[in-house]
C-alpha cells in the first residue's frame, strides 16, 4: 500500500488537499509552506508544475506560475522540492502539471524521477484517458498513481470508462469553470457525486472552486476528500502567511471533521 | 462540396499529429460539435444555405487574377495568378470558416460565441456573423494587439461583439487563445468555441480546414477552365494555418503540384523573434493537439513575434506538421520587411493593397518569380486586405507614406 492509498484507509472524516505551485513565492517557501500545512492538518499535498499557458488554472493559480518561472523553476527544481520534502515529512505528495513540459522531459525520466524522489500521484489535467496510453503505463510501471478527472458534463458512460483507470483517487472538478475562488458552490455537486458512485470504488476529492471552510465543509458531506489551490496561494502571496496560513487550515479542518459520521 | 479523404483519423490524427488533449469537461461539447458536423456534412438543407450565404453574403466566388505587372516587375515568364479572398466580406479568407461554424453553432441551439482574434480578422468575421445570425459574441483579444489593430477593435464593436482585452504573456493570439478557452470551459453548454484556425483540439483542424477548402476547389475549377491544367505551384502564408491548408488540401493527391508555405520569420530566424513554428519547432502539445510548437528547454511556450498579428502563433496547425513530416508541403519563412516591401510592390504595380499576413506569401514569390519557367502557373493566396494594416505599414515606413 503506498502513501496515498493508506492516508485514504486511515481517515476520519474527509481528507484535505493542498494545492500550491512550486517556487511560489519561492523554491524554499514551497519546501517550508508544505511542512507547514502539513503541521497544522493537510492530508496530502498537490505540487503544480508551472507552466507558461495554463489552459485550466484562474488568474491567482496564473500569476502564480508565472512568478514561478521567473524563478527558474522547471521539472528538475520540482523534483528536487519533492526530495527536500521527503526528507523531512511522509505526506503524500501529488504533481500536478501540464502535459507538454511533462513530454519534453521524457515521460520515462519523468516517472522515474519523480517516484525516486517521493512523488507518489500525478495529475496532468489536459492529458484525458483516451491519449494517456504511453504515459499511464509508464507511472504504473514506477508505482506513480495516474489520477484522472471528471466533470459535471461528463457523462456516465465516460465516468464508467475514466473511473477504470484513475489510480489513488478519482478526481473530480466541482464546476464547469477554472480554478479559482467563487462565492458560491454550484448547484447539483451532490447529484453529481451521486452518479460517479455508481460507477466509482477508489476515493473520491472534489476541487475547483472551493475556498472557504463552510464550502469546504458543505463538500466533505459528499466526498473523501476536498481540494484547496487558490485560496492557499492568496494566503501565499501576503507575508505573514506563517500564521494566516495555519489559521485557515485549523479553521478548514475544524469544518471536515464536523462531518465525521 | 467537402473533399473525402481519410484525414484526420477519428481519434483525429493526421499522421503523428492531433488529437484532443483537453481537460474532461470540454470533451462532451467536442463530441456534440463532430455529430452536429457530420450531420450538417450530409445535410442538404445547411450545405445550400451555406453556399447562399457564402455567394451572397460574403461575396464568393473570389476571382482569380493574373498579376501581370507584378510578374513583369519581377522579370518572370511565369504566369503569377492571385486567389482574391481579399476581396471577401470583412477583407479576408475567415469568412469562409466562420459562417460554416456560425451556421453549426445555430444548428446546435448554442446562442453565445466565444472566439479569440490576433490581426482581429477572424475577430470582425464572427461579429460580422453572430450580428447576422442573431447570436451573442465575445471576442478575446491580446492587449498588443488590440493596440495595433484598433481599427478592427472599433469594427467588432459596431457589430455588437464585446471585446475582452487579454493581459499577461506577450498579449498577442497565443493568450488570447488560452482566454477563450478558459471562457469555454466555463460557459461550454450554451457556447460555442468558434477557433478560427485549423489548431485546437479535434475535430476543430478538421472542420476549419474543410470550410476553408472552398479556396482550393474554386482555384481548380477556375484554372482548368481557364487553363486546362492544374497549377505548378501553390503559395500561401501560414502561421494557424487555415487559408494555406483551405488552398492546398484539394491539391493535396495532385503530386505534381508543389506547396509552399510561408512562415514568419520576423527578424530573422536566427534571432529567436519569429513566429516560424514548422521551421524552427519542435514537436509537442499545445493548445490541445500534437503539432510543432515553439517552446523552450523546459517545454513552455515561446513567445512569438512577426510584424503580422495574424501570424503571431507559436503554434501551428496539426495537418502542416503532418504535410511537412511527409515532404507534401515545403515551408520557409520571410522576414518582417521582406513582408513590408512586398505590402509595397504589389500596391504600386497592381494597385491592391495586400494584409501583411498575405504579403508574406508574395514576399516569397518576389524571391521564386525570376527563376520560374515561362508558362509555369503559380498561385498566390492574397488571403486578406492591407486596410486594417496601414497604421504599422505607414509606421515602419517611416515617414515614406
Amino acid at each position: 500500500m503506498n502513501r496515498l492509498n493508506s492516508v485514504f484507509a486511515d481517515k476520519a472524516g474527509a481528507l484535505f488537499i493542498a494545492y500550491l505551485t512550486v517556487g511560489y513565492p519561492s523554491l524554499e517557501e514551497t519546501v517550508e509552506a508544505v511542512l507547514l500545512l502539513e503541521k497544522s492538518g493537510a492530508d496530502i499535498i498537490e505540487l503544480g508544475i508551472p507552466f507558461s499557458d495554463p489552459l485550466v488554472d484562474g488568474i491567482t493559480i496564473q500569476q502564480a506560475g508565472t512568478k514561478a518561472l521567473q524563478n527558474g523553476v522547471n521539472i528538475n527544481r520540482c523534483i528536487e522540492a519533492v526530495r527536500l520534502i521527503r526528507e523531512k515529512s511522509d505526506i503524500p505528495l501529488i504533481f500536478m502539471g501540464y502535459y507538454n513540459p511533462i513530454l519534453q522531459y521524457g515521460p520515462e525520466a519523468f516517472c522515474a524521477n519523480s517516484f525516486s524522489a517521493g512523488a507518489d500521484g500525478l495529475i496532468i489535467p489536459d492529458l484525458p484517458p483516451e491519449e494517456a496510453g504511453l504515459l499511464e503505463e509508464t507511472a504504473l510501471q514506477h508505482g506513480l498513481d495516474l489520477i484522472y478527472l471528471i466533470a459535471p458534463s461528463t457523462p456516465d458512460e465516460k465516468i464508467k470508462y475514466v473511473a477504470s483507470r484513475s489510480r489513488g483517487f478519482l478526481y473530480l472538478v466541482s464546476v464547469e469553470g477554472v480554478t479559482g475562488v467563487r462565492e458560491n458552490l454550484p448547484p447539483g455537486l451532490q447529484e453529481f457525486v451521486e452518479r460517479v458512485k455508481k460507477y466509482a470504488v477508489q476515493p473520491l476529492c472534489m476541487g475547483f472552486g472551493i475556498s472557504t471552510p463552510e464550502q469546504a465543509g458543505q463538500v466533505a458531506r459528499l466526498v473523501d476528500g476536498v481540494i484547496i489551490g487558490s485560496n492557499i496561494i492568496r494566503h501565499l502571496s501576503d507575508e505573514n502567511w506563517r500564521t494566516s496560513l495555519p489559521a485557515y487550515v485549523h479553521e478548514l479542518k475544524s469544518f471536515l471533521r464536523i462531518q465525521e459520521p | 462540396m467537402v473533399p473525402d479523404i481519410m484525414i484526420p483519423d477519428e481519434k483525429g490524427y493526421f499522421g503523428n499529429f492531433g488529437g484532443r488533449f483537453v481537460p474532461e469537461v470540454l470533451a462532451p461539447a467536442l463530441d456534440e460539435l463532430i455529430r452536429a458536423y457530420e450531420e450538417a456534412k450530409n445535410d442538404n438543407a445547411f450545405q445550400l444555405e451555406l453556399d447562399r450565404l457564402l455567394k451572397e453574403w460574403a461575396g464568393r466566388p473570389t476571382p482569380l487574377y493574373e498579376a501581370v505587372n507584378f510578374a513583369d516587375a519581377l522579370g518572370s515568364k511565369a504566369r503569377i495568378l492571385l486567389k482574391r479572398e481579399d476581396l471577401l466580406h470583412t477583407g479576408a479568407h475567415k469568412i469562409n470558416n466562420v459562417l460554416g461554424q456560425g451556421l453549426l453553432a445555430a444548428k446546435m441551439g448554442k446562442r453565445r460565441i466565444v472566439a479569440e482574434t490576433g490581426a482581429g480578422q477572424h475577430g470582425v468575421a464572427v461579429a460580422a456573423v453572430c450580428a447576422m445570425l442573431k447570436l451573442e459574441c465575445v471576442i478575446h483579444m491580446g492587449e498588443k494587439d488590440m493596440a495595433r489593430q484598433a481599427p478592427n477593435v472599433a469594427r467588432m464593436r459596431l457589430l455588437g461583439a464585446e471585446v475582452k482585452p487579454v493581459g499577461g504573456g506577450s498579449g498577442t493570439l497565443k493568450e488570447a487563445v488560452n482566454e477563450a478557452f478558459r471562457d469555454w470551459v466555463a460557459s461550454v453548454k450554451e457556447t460555442h468555441y468558434l477557433l478560427g484556425s485549423v489548431v485546437g483540439p479535434h475535430p476543430f483542424p478538421m472542420i476549419v480546414r474543410d470550410f476553408q477548402s472552398v479556396i482550393g476547389e474554386e482555384v481548380k475549377r477556375q484554372i482548368i477552365a481557364r487553363y486546362d491544367r492544374l497549377p505548378d505551384y501553390l503559395i500561401a502564408c501560414v502561421g494557424g494555418g487555415s487559408n494555406s491548408i483551405g488552398l492546398f488540401y484539394p491539391f493535396v493527391e495532385e503530386q505534381t503540384v508543389k506547396m509552399i508555405g510561408v512562415e514568419a520569420g520576423g527578424q530573422g530566424l536566427e534571432s529567436g523573434r519569429h513566429a516560424a513554428t514548422l521551421n524552427m519547432g519542435r514537436t509537442g502539445v499545445f493548445h490541445g493537439s500534437r503539432s510543432f510548437l515553439l517552446q523552450d528547454a523546459d517545454g513552455n511556450i515561446s513567445t512569438a513575434h512577426s510584424v503580422s498579428a495574424g501570424l503571431d502563433y507559436p503554434g501551428v496547425g496539426p495537418e502542416h506538421s503532418y504535410l511537412k513530416e511527409s515532404g507534401r508541403a515545403h515551408y520557409t519563412a520571410v522576414m518582417d520587411d521582406e513582408a513590408l516591401q512586398a505590402v509595397e510592390f504589389l500596391s504600386l504595380t497592381e494597385g491592391i493593397i495586400p494584409a501583411l499576413e498575405s504579403a508574406h506569401a508574395l514576399a516569397y514569390t518576389m524571391k521564386l518569380a525570376p527563376s520560374l519557367r515561362e508558362g509555369e502557373i503559380v498561385v498566390v493566396n492574397l488571403s486578406g486586405r492591407g486596410d486594417k494594416d496601414m497604421e504599422i505599414i505607414r509606421e515602419q515606413m517611416e515617414g515614406k507614406i
